[in-house]
């Protein structure tokens, strides 16, 4: 695609990867699925060689592990759930931390592909999601109460139910898993796009002098910033809203 | 010669490259239409998130957490305008 003489890759080109390996199989390897492995490698690492350790007083890796741990307990599970969510440390800390990982290859150099830009993973953990938090308030509350605190919240006046309870059903059953996946996807997605959009700017430009060269170039610099931000805040994003909907279904509203 | 039959001579005789024209137009358009609810709305979310921060200090964290969840649940609705707008590219 060419806007303003300038040639700009199309979509396809900067999101789909060709295979590496295994092509034309289940198993086929391309860039994506090899951050998404390397991604799995480094929470299962990071937590598995915290673990062998032990020090009393942290250091090094460990010092990342309990770090994590400590924010995810303080700043997501007690803001959400409470105390009796501490046994969705677990699921959360390791979604958080995958998701970050993955996620942080877009500012990596040489690599520069957040691995969440492509619908597929984002889509399966939010389905993931959304078993658990269904499990989880079935379990807690049995199936009918669960389906009358969630598309009857009470304090609605009894007429307005004829609106809400349709609303609800959409809105819990459909529109949330598909919103979390969404929102991770097109964040990603979107950062990548702006990246890579000034970097060709930059590149196109560079043949003008210094001045217009290097204009689109701090606006990279300073966007690779705001993209580690993003990609910290996506991954708190999706585990905290994961908590939320766990916490909804643990203790439904009175 | 009116405006009109103008376009419909343009449509006429490059169909394809008018009809892509006008699908980069609609993509522009709704992107930048699906952007200034959830712009308003944004805006609305932090800037009570501070007012509340600045009333009281003590309860920074909460307001924070509060403030990011109000953020992705508004936010959602300019990303749909965008999957849109990737959909719409040609």
């Amino acid at each position: 695609m060419s806007i303003f003489a300038l040639d700009f890759p199309a979509v396809t080109h900067l999101f789909e990867w060709p295979d590496i390996a295994f092509s034309d199989t289940y198993l086929a390897l391309n860039k994506t699925s090899l951050i998404y492995l390397v991604g799995m490698i480094l929470t299962v690492a990071t937590f598995g060689l915290a673990a062998r350790k032990r020090a009393l007083v942290p250091s090094g890796v460990q010092h990342v592990a309990e770090g994590g741990i400590n924010f995810v307990e303080q700043n997501i599970v007690m803001q959400t759930i409470g105390p009796d969510g501490r046994r969705f440390m677990p699921f959360l800390t390791s979604l958080f931390f995958f998701i970050f990982f993955v996620n942080i290859f877009e500012v990596i150099p040489f690599i520069q592909f957040p691995g969440n830009s492509r619908m597929a993973v984002p889509l399966l953990l939010a389905l993931v999601v959304w078993v658990i938090y269904n499990y989880i308030g079935i379990r807690s509350q049995g199936l009918g109460g669960y389906l009358k605190n969630s598309l009857f919240p009470p304090g609605v006046p009894k007429a307005l139910y004829v609106i809400v309870a349709p609303i609800e059903l959409f809105s819990t059953f459909l529109i949330r898993p598909l919103s979390l996946a969404i929102r991770l996807w097109a964040n990603m997605m979107a950062g990548h796009l702006l990246l890579v959009t000034f970097a060709v700017l930059s590149a196109a430009l560079w043949g003008f002098g210094y001045v217009p060269g290097l204009l689109p170039f701090f606006m990279l610099v300073l966007l690779t910033a705001f993209e580690i931000f993003v990609s910290a805040l996506q991954a708190f994003i999706f585990t905290i809203l994961t908590a939320v909907y766990i916490g909804g279904s643990l203790h439904p509203e009175h | 010669m009116n405006l009109l039959a103008t376009i419909g001579i343009l449509a006429q005789t490059e169909a394809g490259e008018f009809l892509e024209g006008l699908k980069a137009i609609g993509a522009g358009l709704g992107y930048g239409l699906a952007a200034i609810g959830p712009g308003i709305g944004i805006g609305l979310v932090v800037g009570n998130a501070v007012t509340a921060m600045a009333r009281q200090p003590e309860s920074a964290g909460m307001v924070r957490t509060t403030m990011f969840l109000g953020i992705a649940f508004t936010e959602a609705l300019a990303l749909i305008g965008f999957v849109v707008f990737i959909l719409l590219l040609p």
